[in-house]
């Protein structure tokens, strides 16, 4: 395979829209997410972000828009989603084909630090154990763009911590787009290279992160950046009324 | 301790003297906690096996004595051996032959339409809405009662009996596959879809795994009603199986032998659910670890 273009987007969305009954939940939304690019999408809950990730994932068929990804897309969802009857390296290797699988599915677990644990069952394990596996799941497709639906939601803040560490070694290591959704703002501007604010179905933020990584909450320009995007999210700062 | 034992046991009453008999505490026991499970086994199972053994004990005393009359309740001891002369002279063998191959065939022939329906229903829009409404009407019918108007449409003979088996086995079988496969957590359907399973690789692999365990259930109360429709199956114009062996002792006042087919109906039903059982923890060892932990 070569090398893909920087500037060659890997994902280009036009026109998404979605409407359960009146309630119109996407509202044109368009998106183009650059090869390798992390991409934050931040919104109040009911904004849409979750809506538009599964419009763009393919998992709604009643959502309308032009979506065009190159390459593999690989989505990890806020829930595990790990098949309770298949163990680990199983729940990895789902739906893979070819000689290499073994290995590359040992070298997905390898890389979420689980190696050890292929043979276990999804019960077995810890709700971060289990996310790491969701996300071994989708590393071992080689996806030039990943798709994450609030990937760290549900886990315990220290854990939440470690898998955003974890998120951006990958990332580096791999070189894949991504598309992060969030209402966490620290999250985001620890992960993303773009934030963008979704507000009533439509983006009303599109801001690029000029950080220098590692990054780290307590860096110059960090507070600035998060309480713009808490301004835009309609959070007012503490002791101030909104 | 007491308590604890009775915990064990008291999750799975049809399945109690299986647990018991297969010396494990039970299906739901804590399987991962070995030094409480052998505490709970040795303790207990003595104490649980006092009163049937007193019970044992005090039928057959009545029986020897003459308080329990030998036409209306013959002792433990004669009943044995009666079984004995019976399975040594080979009748014994002929009627149960007869027997498990009409609960065979019965549960064969129900059980795969049951399957076959319950998956059309489940699966399928159009196959809920067109098949699911009569079953979910029929079933509202005993089938038991159904007998007059078998013997109508087809006679007397073995179809009676096998049909009786059939329609019993079919609704538990129907029913929980169905639920089974309605139940289905249908995020897991989606993740699978974007592991880029299609369609038939997601009946293999999330489907049929995930409606199991429903099945297993299914499966087992039907076996229940088949033991069940043959016993009423076999009291209608039959010259073999081991209900007619009942009747006929009946007719002859042979108590023994009466309570003999009794005896081999209560353990077919028995091993029959031990089989299913064992059969059920080697399919979904998955399914008891979350149980475990």
């Amino acid at each position: 395979m070569t090398e893909p273009a920087v500037t060659a987007p890997v994902l280009t969305a036009r026109g998404m829209r979605r409407a359960y009954g009146d309630a119109v939940v996407l509202d044109g939304v368009d998106l183009t997410i650059a090869a390798g690019e992390v991409v934050a999408l931040l919104g109040v809950s009911g904004s849409g972000k979750s809506t538009l990730l599964r419009a763009l994932a393919g998992l709604d068929p009643e959502s309308g828009g032009q979506v065009q990804v190159r390459g593999r897309t690989a989505v990890v969802f806020q829930e595990h989603r790990l098949l309770p009857w298949k163990r680990v390296a199983d729940n990895v290797a789902l739906g893979l084909s070819g000689r290499d699988v073994r290995a590359r599915v040992a070298a997905a677990l390898a890389e979420v630090d689980l190696a050890q644990r292929g043979r276990a069952w999804p019960a077995q394990l810890s709700g971060g154990q289990s996310q790491r596996v969701a996300v071994a799941r989708a590393l071992v497709r080689e996806p030039e763009l990943l798709l994450l639906d609030e990937p760290f939601g549900a886990l315990d803040a220290l854990t939440r911590l470690k898998m955003q560490d974890l998120l951006r070694r990958l990332r580096d290591e791999h070189g894949f787009a991504a598309l992060l959704v969030t209402h966490d703002v620290d999250e985001a501007l620890l992960l993303a290279d773009r934030t963008l604010v979704i507000d009533q179905g439509r983006i009303v933020q599109d801001t690029v992160v000029r950080l220098a990584h590692p990054r780290d909450p307590v860096q110059p320009g960090f507070g600035r950046l998060r309480r713009d995007l808490l301004d835009r999210l309609g959070v007012a700062p503490a002791g101030v009324p909104a | 301790m007491s308590g604890a034992a009775l915990t064990a046991t008291s999750t799975v009453s049809p399945a109690a003297t299986a647990a018991v008999a297969d010396g494990r505490p039970g299906g739901a026991g804590p399987v991962g906690r070995p030094a409480q499970a052998r505490a709970r086994r040795s303790l207990p199972s003595w104490r649980r096996a006092v009163s049937p053994v007193a019970l044992l004990l005090a039928w057959e005393l009545a029986g020897r004595s003459g308080v329990l009359a030998e036409e209306k309740l013959p002792a433990p001891s004669t009943v044995l051996t009666t079984g004995a002369r019976l399975a040594g002279d080979g009748s014994l063998w002929v009627h149960l032959g007869d027997s498990l191959t009409r609960a065979g065939t019965g549960l064969v022939l129900g059980g795969t339409a049951a399957v076959l329906l319950g998956a059309i229903a489940g699966l399928l829009r159009l196959g809920d809405d067109l098949v699911d409404p009569p079953v979910q009407m029929a079933r509202m019918l005993p089938h038991l009662a159904l007998v007059p108007l078998l013997i109508i449409w087809v006679g007397i003979g073995e179809s009676l009996k096998i049909s009786l088996v059939a329609l019993g086995a079919f609704f538990p079988i129907y029913l929980n596959l169905y639920a089974g496969i309605r139940g289905i957590d249908q995020r897991l359907v989606e993740a699978a879809r974007t592991c880029g399973l299609g369609q038939l690789a997601r009946l293999r692999h999330v489907v049929l795994p995930g409606a199991l365990p429903s099945l297993f259930l299914g499966l087992r109360l039907a076996i229940a009603a088949a033991w069940l429709s043959l016993v009423v199956g076999e009291q209608v114009a039959t010259d073999n199986g081991v209900g007619f062996m009942i009747m006929e002792a009946r007719e002859f006042s042979q108590t023994d032998v009466v309570v003999l087919g009794l005896l081999v109906y209560a353990v077919l039903g028995l091993l029959s659910d031990l089989a299913l059982r064992f059969a059920e923890r080697r399919a979904l060892v998955w399914h008891t670890g979350l149980r475990a932990t």
